[in-house]
């Protein structure tokens, strides 16, 4: 991917007002990847959680927000409670989400869902799922 | 028949699980000459010794050997004890069966360990018959010391010297002293203004009447040896009377004449007689001769007619000036790899492409912008800038392999002035690696990310190239795995920290080692940090490897506790293993003079009683000899003998085998 980085970018306003609604502050990420490793769903994310705060860093919102990571993430907490910076890719991706459901754009459908992935997933994933498809 | 001890140790189990002591002990016994033998668990305790001594005096023992470990690690424990009881301690002699011999052996059995220890102690024996009795060298010692370059290292040292009561001649090759720390704005990682915390020590250098700055000077030659040193300065010409100058600065506002500034790095201009900076210590203004148009044509001569105290001189010429010395601290520094080697990142084609020490000089409010960040082409402030770092270093194929190691956090530094500076101007980092390690680093670098807003970019950059007035930087950013553009108005590169130019043929003067990258050696990386192989020259600073002003300034005392040491005493003792030549059969070919490497070999002139000269021979200087035993391999005719290790001595070991 080829990206042409500008001011603007960094100092995004989408990504700020993702900031302003989660409490998070995007550049505390150092981007050692404990979250990923931890996730229970990183292997199956287009993009996995460090990444996603590597593309906020970068102003490139638009790029998580066409991933599947949001819709899959379940909501576990397992990345906050291991973030050495204390960031919550949770209430990022949990953010991220509302926006998308309140814009009515919840393309993620149960059916998109790969069947063998629904297999896999734990419980908790397929329960949390529920409640983030109704929206 | 001597008398021989023979003490062989056990070292717990470092040395008895693999050897039979007690047999070795055994068989040395049987041996003609020894007359006592034991072995015990730990010579080198304090009960060891107290056998030892003890067992000297009720034996008699007129020689001993100790069968232990290394003599690196207690030959000066045992000659101390073997002193104690009333030997000569050149009559102590160590066996080192530990690391040599039991620690290289797996044999439960003990056979191999054991053979070998007897092997090694019966040609100690046989070695140490053929000892003759030795006495330290006293070498008388002169309480000056020479600081080459005043530095902030260079400076702390003479300061520190000077503080402990002994003089002092700081050297230093610029009209003023301050060295690199002067061109800094603000240094991490408490961001205090560099003049205001140097200044102040540069003046107390001028001030303090124990510290004599010999400023536009260099060393030329420097003979002699520990505690006796003679060192030789040329001492430029300035064309100004240092003396009568009272700093008053017409002289500078009159000449009509401007010049690049060094100083500034290329960034502004000096007049041709100029201070360097206007803190300058002492503030005394040079001529720059090359340039002046009175020395080189005749013409002109503004500065003489405006000057009050009329102290200038175009006449003047370099002076030559020695200085007898007990010891040397060489502080001469570091400069920053040449931008001109980058051309990669446009410089030179490239206008607003600096190195992070002009961006130093623009950051600060001494320098050519007073303290603004304008680009150089344009004068505009840039809104955004794009920082390199690494470059030259880590880069093996077309820098230098090592990392520069303040360049991470100076980068950090210039984003926070940056940003300080620049409301809403962004920066961005490209790095390999963020090393930050010190006290408080980590959290600085931290900060210029998180509350300054700095855009760190992991990845080298590839390309830099201009494009509609824009200076495109193409990069990676590895984290994110995308290829990045940026359009700069202006790009940094924190180019890598080198040594001086002609910081080997200072070396080569000062009889100190150098790397490959003509960094100064120290005698020890770990152990002896300050040290070099020439005993009574110490380092400090930058003129060793890259390191920042916590550390320079860490070494400049560390180096003048060491010269403090060795003035503590009138005389110094010094092990006697040197060189001596035998005046009878030395024919005077001189090959030792040549092999020797620490220059320690002279002519001696040999007379008859009317006082003529009737023939020369080669002379041992027991100073500097370091007793490499060099010469001895050298000479033809085995006219060369090294105390403690004559051929004597070698053969009679080798015999014993
Ligand atoms: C861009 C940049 C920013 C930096 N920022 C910081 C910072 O914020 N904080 C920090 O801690 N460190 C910083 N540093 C590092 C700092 O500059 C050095 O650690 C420090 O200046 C080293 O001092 P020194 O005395 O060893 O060497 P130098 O400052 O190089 O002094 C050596 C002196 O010796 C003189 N000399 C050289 N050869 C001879 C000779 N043959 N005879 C006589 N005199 C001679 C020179 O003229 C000079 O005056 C920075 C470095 C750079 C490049
Ligand atoms: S909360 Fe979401 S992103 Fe975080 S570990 Fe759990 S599933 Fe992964
Ligand atoms: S654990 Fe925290 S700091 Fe580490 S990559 Fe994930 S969000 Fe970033
Ligand atoms: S200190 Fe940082 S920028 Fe400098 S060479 Fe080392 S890693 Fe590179
Ligand atoms: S022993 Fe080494 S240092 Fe001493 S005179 Fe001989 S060559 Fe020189």
């Amino acid at each position: 991917m080829k990206i042409r980085l500008g001011n603007e970018d960094i100092q995004s306003a989408s990504v700020r007002r993702l900031e302003r609604i989660t409490g998070e502050d995007v550049k505390r990420c150092y981007q050692c990847g404990n979250c990923s490793g931890g996730c229970p769903v990183s292997y199956a994310m287009e993009i996995p959680p460090t990444k996603v705060m590597r593309f906020l860093q970068l102003g490139n919102i638009e790029e998580v927000q066409n991933a599947n990571s949001m819709w899959l993430c379940v909501g576990c907490l397992q990345c906050y409670s291991r973030c050495p910076q204390g960031v919550s890719v949770a209430a990022i991706l949990e953010g991220m989400r509302q926006e998308t459901l309140r814009k009515g754009e919840s393309r993620t459908e149960v059916k998109e869902v790969p069947f063998p992935f629904l297999k896999k997933a734990p419980q908790q994933a397929i329960v949390c799922g529920f409640r983030k498809f109704v929206g | 028949m001597p008398r021989i001890g023979v003490f062989v140790c056990q070292c717990g189990n470092n040395i008895a699980a693999t050897v039979d002591t007690k047999k070795v002990a055994e068989e040395m016994g049987k041996l003609p000459g020894v007359v006592y033998t034991c072995d015990y668990k730990f010579m080198c305790s304090s009960p060891g010794q107290e056998m030892l001594k003890q067992a000297i005096k009720e034996n008699k023992l007129d020689g001993l050997i100790v069968s232990a470990c290394s003599p690196h690690m207690h030959e000066k424990t045992f000659r101390k004890a073997a002193e104690a009881a009333g030997l000569n301690p050149y009559q102590c002699e160590i066996t080192n069966i530990r690391e040599q011999c039991s620690w290289v052996h797996h044999d439960k059995t003990k056979a191999a360990g054991t053979v070998k220890s007897i092997d090694l102690t019966r040609m100690t024996i046989q070695r140490l018959k053929k000892n003759q009795p030795l006495n330290k060298i006293k070498i008388p010692v002169k309480k000056k010391a020479v600081v080459i370059g005043g530095g902030i290292a260079g400076i702390q040292a003479a300061l520190d010297i000077a503080e402990g009561g002994r003089e002092v001649i700081l050297v230093e090759k610029e009209p003023s002293i301050g060295g690199n720390m002067a061109r800094l704005s603000e240094t991490f990682p408490t961001m205090d203004c560099s003049q205001c915390i140097l200044t102040p020590k540069m003046v107390e250098a001028e001030l303090n009447e124990r510290i004599t700055l010999y400023t536009y000077s260099e060393v030329e030659k420097v003979d002699g040896y520990i505690g006796n040193f003679t060192v030789t300065v040329r001492r430029k010409a300035k064309y100004v009377d240092e003396e009568r100058c009272t700093g008053c600065g017409e002289c500078i506002e009159k000449c009509p004449f401007k010049v690049e500034s060094a100083f500034e790095l290329g960034l502004s201009k000096r007049k041709v007689i100029y201070t360097p900076f206007p803190q300058s210590v002492p503030n005394v203004p040079v001529i720059d001769a090359p340039n002046c148009t009175k020395i080189q044509k005749d013409k002109c001569g503004a500065c003489a007619i405006v000057c009050g105290p009329k102290c200038i001189d175009f006449k003047m010429e370099d002076k030559l000036e020695t200085v007898e010395a007990g010891a040397i601290v060489v502080a001469t520094g570091y400069q920053n790899m040449p931008n001109e080697r980058f051309g990669e990142y446009g410089y030179g084609r490239i206008k607003d492409v600096i190195s992070g020490m002009q961006f130093e000089r623009l950051a600060s409010s001494s320098g050519p912008t007073g303290g603004e960040i304008r680009r150089p082409s344009d004068g505009k402030v840039p809104q955004s800038v794009v920082f390199i770092q690494c470059v030259g270093s880590r880069d093996e194929k077309k820098g230098v392999s090592y990392c520069s190691k303040i360049c991470c956090m100076y980068t950090a530094k210039h984003t926070k002035l940056y940003s300080h500076k620049v409301h809403g101007g962004q920066s961005y980092v490209f790095y390999m690696d963020i090393r930050s390690g010190g006290k408080r680093y980590e959290e600085f670098v931290r900060g210029a990310i998180e509350h300054d807003g700095a855009m760190y970019l992991r990845g080298r950059v590839s390309r830099v190239y201009e494009k509609d007035g824009k200076i495109m930087v193409q990069g990676a950013d590895t984290l994110s795995g995308s290829q990045v553009e940026i359009e700069a108005d202006m790009v940094v590169l924190a180019t890598a920290v080198v040594s001086r130019d002609g910081a080997d043929t200072l070396a080569q003067r000062l009889g100190i080692g150098y790397d490959k990258y003509k960094f100064y050696n120290e005698y020890h990386p770990k152990l002896k940090p300050v040290e070099t192989v020439t005993a009574g020259i110490y380092l400090a600073g930058t003129c060793m490897g890259p390191m920042d002003i916590p550390e320079s300034v860490a070494q400049g005392s560390a180096a003048a506790s060491k010269v403090l040491a060795l003035f503590s005493a009138d005389e110094m003792a010094r092990e006697p293993i040197t060189s001596v030549v035998n005046r009878t059969t030395c024919n005077a070919c001189w090959d030792c003079l040549t092999a020797c490497p620490y220059t320690a070999i002279e002519r001696e002139a040999i007379k008859d009683r009317q006082g003529n000269v009737v023939r020369w021979v080669a002379k041992v200087n027991d100073g500097v000899c370091q007793g490499c035993g060099v010469c001895v391999a050298a000479c033809r005719s085995k006219s060369i003998d090294l105390k403690g290790y004559t051929d004597e001595q070698v053969f009679a070991a080798i015999n014993a085998f």
